[in-house]
């Protein structure tokens, strides 16, 4: 374990950052640290935790905006959007499973890895709901993107570059987003399909039909099956689910679960417990158009690993044993339709010796070296996280 | 008036040197030099500004767009991109020292995908023309703004520009998958695809609302949507603005999220009506237009919910549309407001600030007290889910103290933006109108910061200068005419 350095406010935040630019000296950023174990493993001899900057700070229902400080759990935003009958509607999942951790993930932490649920698939991921930031830059002055209002277009766009950004480019103190109301009702049209291929044709059905469907995945077994998720007023969710169920019939058969038996199985789904990956494997997230998620799953297979898809069958979650060999296999398979593949959880041998995110063409790396230099100018925060070298 | 940056005078010497070499680089009539023929090019939207540009480039594919961009920035040519040139903003303001890159012979639909749900398009295809292009299929392009048929995606991905039904669907960068990007050296970079969330840095939100400073785009990757079964509009008329305000909280309160949710006030109620006969009730002193989306009775249950939460604010009147015509004609007003507008004073400023909902009734009273102060009227119509207003000034051009105090006035709303927690510009973008208040928002170094993410892009500062940025903050000496 390394130094923590874990202060109590912003201007906390903003010295540590300040003192490690002054001296040089690389810092690994974090919340709770529940995401250590994702991408490439940070070589710095402090950490700098923004744990103890928690607390929601703003709630306004009918302005549908929520302000907290980066470090506040997630798990406490939830609780304090449900008293008031909404929700966050990227449904970012909870990994504490998925990545062994014991503490819940915080807001910071979610959307610096801008992690999203299935609803991600009709309503937008983490990203499209950040409305402002406060951060510490890389040399420690504290900067405002964005605001608290739901449209906001002055000026360049940082919100959207941090999130993602997995702290490389600047420590995020309090963040704004969206949030809506929570649906009434759900309810889930399991089909049984013949084939990955026609699963996710029925996916791509659902999804281009008018009801609104606000999760699709596909679950590989035996036997597969293709899962679509309606959210609304019950009434409407009860005269939509027939007419998707008539429609969709020609795909095989089909069955309903409602309400808490749905919303346990997308919560599954969210965290990918569904992929049931053993604690010796390694887990890759691979993003690719829908149609190419059944080849992606075949390559996987064919490693001796297991997928789950999401997002209409274009989020391929795999579990399969750690190597080099699979990840150079699951890394073509994406390439093949344009899609990423990102190493998502492995041992830290294998997440040093291989590129944990696809490699950017020269031109782009270039202005990503700039970007990386205007604002963390000299590479202290989580250097190495995303890429060797920045 | 807002300073323009002095023309780099050895360019202004070049410029038959500079039209040549462009000749070359985009053969046929796709270089414009002649005086009449760049006047159409002179300004934008914002009609109050005007600059004759040195020269126009009409590039048909990526390639020439980087081969003109690598020239410009070997002499060190500014580049003005343009699309339909309908920002409000004045952000396709020509410089008299810039060649101005209009994309709208790159206007091909390049491929159409039902099944994984997106449209490639080169960025000179109009808003609408995405949508027209997938329609028969019961699909469309969601972010539609009043402009939607003249606006360009390029433009519209610049500006991330939003419309009447971005409360439900988001706004232009929650609907896009990936872009075509030129750089300023001229390389040509594929940011994102047809996939969702491509690993690595969020290029494709950076450069999201960028307008122009970063790169230019010649194609870009939307998603596209399936349509409901139907949509239908009601009409609430309230006695005053607080009171409308709080039914809007009502609603959103009630766990409705309409597709659209407009307000009108008084003066902006009483232009449309002159100009449509929509069937506004002209004594209401605030009205909203909401929509609903789903099957007849879906749309029926929806519509009587929010009626029953309207009728607990005393409402002047409800109209509940019965068919999708009596929903066009609710619409038609609000559709028109610009140009009902344009009808009563030839011209007007459009303002774009967002404020917190919860302060629309002070922000209205004050703005009715600054109509008083600065001796013009305005008329407000905003979307009221998302707390995006646009007041229109309304001034008489042919009279500089007018303008000068429409100025002045549409300074001051941006400034009460702020004030109440809002910003300066919800969707039509800083360009050049705002650019001088950039400063009300943002501190010195925010400001700074944002300079040096440019400058990761566009070393020499060439793309579309003087916009966004306050001059004399420059990195790249532009010093005032
Ligand atoms: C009557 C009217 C109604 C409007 N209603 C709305 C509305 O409801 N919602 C809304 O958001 N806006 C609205 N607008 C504003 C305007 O239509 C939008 O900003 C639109 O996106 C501009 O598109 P354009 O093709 O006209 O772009 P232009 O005005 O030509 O350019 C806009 C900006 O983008 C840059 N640019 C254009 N194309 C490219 C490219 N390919 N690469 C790089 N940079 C480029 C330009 O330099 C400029 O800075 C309205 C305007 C009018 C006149």
């Amino acid at each position: 374990m390394t130094d923590l350095l874990a202060p109590a406010d912003e201007a906390g935040v903003a010295a540590a950052v300040a003192a490690a630019h002054a001296a040089r000296e690389p810092l690994a950023v974090e919340g709770n640290g529940t995401k250590r174990g994702l991408l490439r493993p940070v070589q710095a001899a402090r950490t700098l935790s923004v744990r103890n900057l928690s607390g929601i700070t703003l709630y306004r229902p009918a302005e549908l905006v929520l302000s907290a400080r980066a470090g506040t759990p997630i798990p406490e935003i939830e609780a304090a959007l449900a008293e008031k009958g909404q929700h966050l509607i990227a449904e970012p999942p909870d990994l504490r499973a998925l990545l062994g951790a014991s503490e819940p993930a915080t807001l910071g932490g979610i959307v610096a890895a801008n992690l999203s649920g299935p609803r991600r698939i009709a309503w937008g991921a983490m990203r499209d709901h950040v409305l402002g930031v406060r951060f510490v830059n890389g040399a420690g002055e504290v900067l405002r993107s964005g605001g608290r209002v739901l449209k906001n277009v002055t000026g360049l766009d940082l919100c959207k570059l941090l999130a993602g950004s997995y702290g490389t480019l600047g420590v995020m103190t309090e963040i704004t987003i969206k949030v809506l109301p929570a649906p009434e009702a759900s309810a889930t049209l399991l089909i049984t399909v013949p084939d990955l291929a026609a699963g996710v044709r029925a996916l791509s059905a659902g999804l281009g039909s008018p009801f609104g469907v606000s999760g699709a995945a596909l679950l590989p077994g035996a036997p597969h099956q293709a899962a679509l998720r309606l959210e609304d007023f019950a009434t409407s969710v009860a005269y939509r689910m027939g007419r998707l169920r008539e429609d969709l019939s020609r795909f095989g058969d089909a069955r309903v679960i409602e309400d808490a038996a749905s919303r346990a199985f997308w919560r599954d789904v969210r965290d990918a417990a569904v992929l049931a990956a053993q604690p010796e494997d390694a887990v890759w997230r691979i993003s690719v158009r829908p149609s190419a998620g059944p080849a992606v799953a075949q390559a996987v297979q064919a490693l001796g690993g297991r997928a789950l898809l999401d997002w209409g069958g274009g989020l391929v979650w795999v579990a399969a044993p750690a190597s080099e060999a699979a990840h150079d296999a699951l890394v073509a398979a994406a390439a093949v339709s344009g899609g990423t593949c990102t190493l998502f959880r492995a041992p830290e041998t294998l997440r040093l010796a291989v590129a944990v995110l696809p490699a950017e063409p020269a031109p782009l790396a270039a202005i990503g070296a700039r970007v990386k230099a205007a604002l963390d100018p000299a590479g202290i925060l989580n250097p190495g996280r995303m890429r060797a070298g920045l | 008036m807002i300073a323009q940056p002095a023309p780099k005078p050895g360019i202004l010497a070049r410029r038959d040197e500079i039209l040549a070499a462009l000749h070359a680089l985009v053969p046929g009539d796709g270089v414009i030099g002649d005086e009449t023929r760049l006047k159409p090019y002179e300004t934008d939207g914002l009609a109050a500004y005007r600059q004759v540009p040195l020269a126009v480039v009409l590039p048909r594919t990526t390639a020439e767009v980087a081969a003109v961009l690598r020239y410009c920035h070997r002499i060190g040519l500014r580049v003005v991109p343009r699309g339909a040139g309908t920002s409000l903003s004045g952000g396709a303001l020509p410089l008299a020292d810039a060649v101005v890159i209009g994309l709208m012979r790159m206007n091909r639909i390049l491929d159409i995908d039902l099944d994984d749900r997106f449209a490639v398009v080169e960025a000179g295809v109009t808003n609408i023309g995405i949508t027209n292009a997938v329609a028969g299929d019961g699909f469309f392009y969601a972010p539609d703004p009043s402009s939607q048929l003249a606006c360009m995606i390029g433009g519209n991905v610049m500006m991330n520009s939003g419309g009447a039904h971005c409360l439900k669907y988001g706004v232009t960068a929650n609907n896009l998958l990936g872009l075509k990007f030129v750089t300023i050296e001229g390389e040509v970079i594929d940011i994102g695809g047809a996939h969702l969330d491509a690993a690595g840095y969020d290029w494709l939100g950076l450069i999201t609302g960028s307008e122009g400073q970063l790169g230019i785009v010649t194609e870009v990757t939307v998603r596209i949507l399936r349509g409901p079964e139907g949509a239908r509009a009601m009409l609430a008329a309230f006695k005053g603005t607080e009171i409308a305000g709080a039914a809007v909280d009502a609603i959103i309160g009630s766990g409705i999220i309409p597709v659209a949710l407009e307000f009108m006030d008084k003066p902006c109620i009483h232009a449309c009506e002159a100009f449509a006969h929509a069937g506004y009730p002209l004594d209401a002193e605030a009205m909203l237009i909401i929509e609903v989306e789903g099957s007849t009775a879906e749309q029926d249950d929806l519509l009587n919910r929010i009626k029953a939460i309207c009728e607990r604010f005393d409402p002047i009147s409800l109209k509940l549309a019965e068919s999708p015509e009596q929903s066009l004609a609710i619409w038609k007003g609000r559709k028109g407001a610009f140009g009902a507008v344009g009808r009563i004073s030839p011209d007007y400023l459009c303002m774009d600030g967002t404020i917190p909902t919860s302060e629309l009734p002070f922000v209205l009273k004050r703005i009715g007290e600054m109509s008083t102060q600065f001796d013009l009227k305005v008329a407000n119509v905003f979307h009221a889910g998302d707390g995006n207003l646009h007041p229109l000034i309304m001034f008489d051009a042919n009279d500089p103290d007018s303008f000068h105090r429409a100025e002045a006035f549409g300074a001051a709303i941006l400034t009460l933006c702020v004030e109440v927690g809002g910003c300066l510009t919800g969707e039509h973008g800083v360009g050049v109108e705002k650019r001088d208040l950039m400063n009300v928002q943002f501190t010195a170094r925010e400001l700074d910061q944002q300079r040096a993410l440019k400058t990761a892009f566009d070393p020499q500062w060439l793309l579309n200068p003087s916009k966004v940025f306050p001059l004399d903050g420059a990195p790249v000496a532009m010093a005032a005419e």
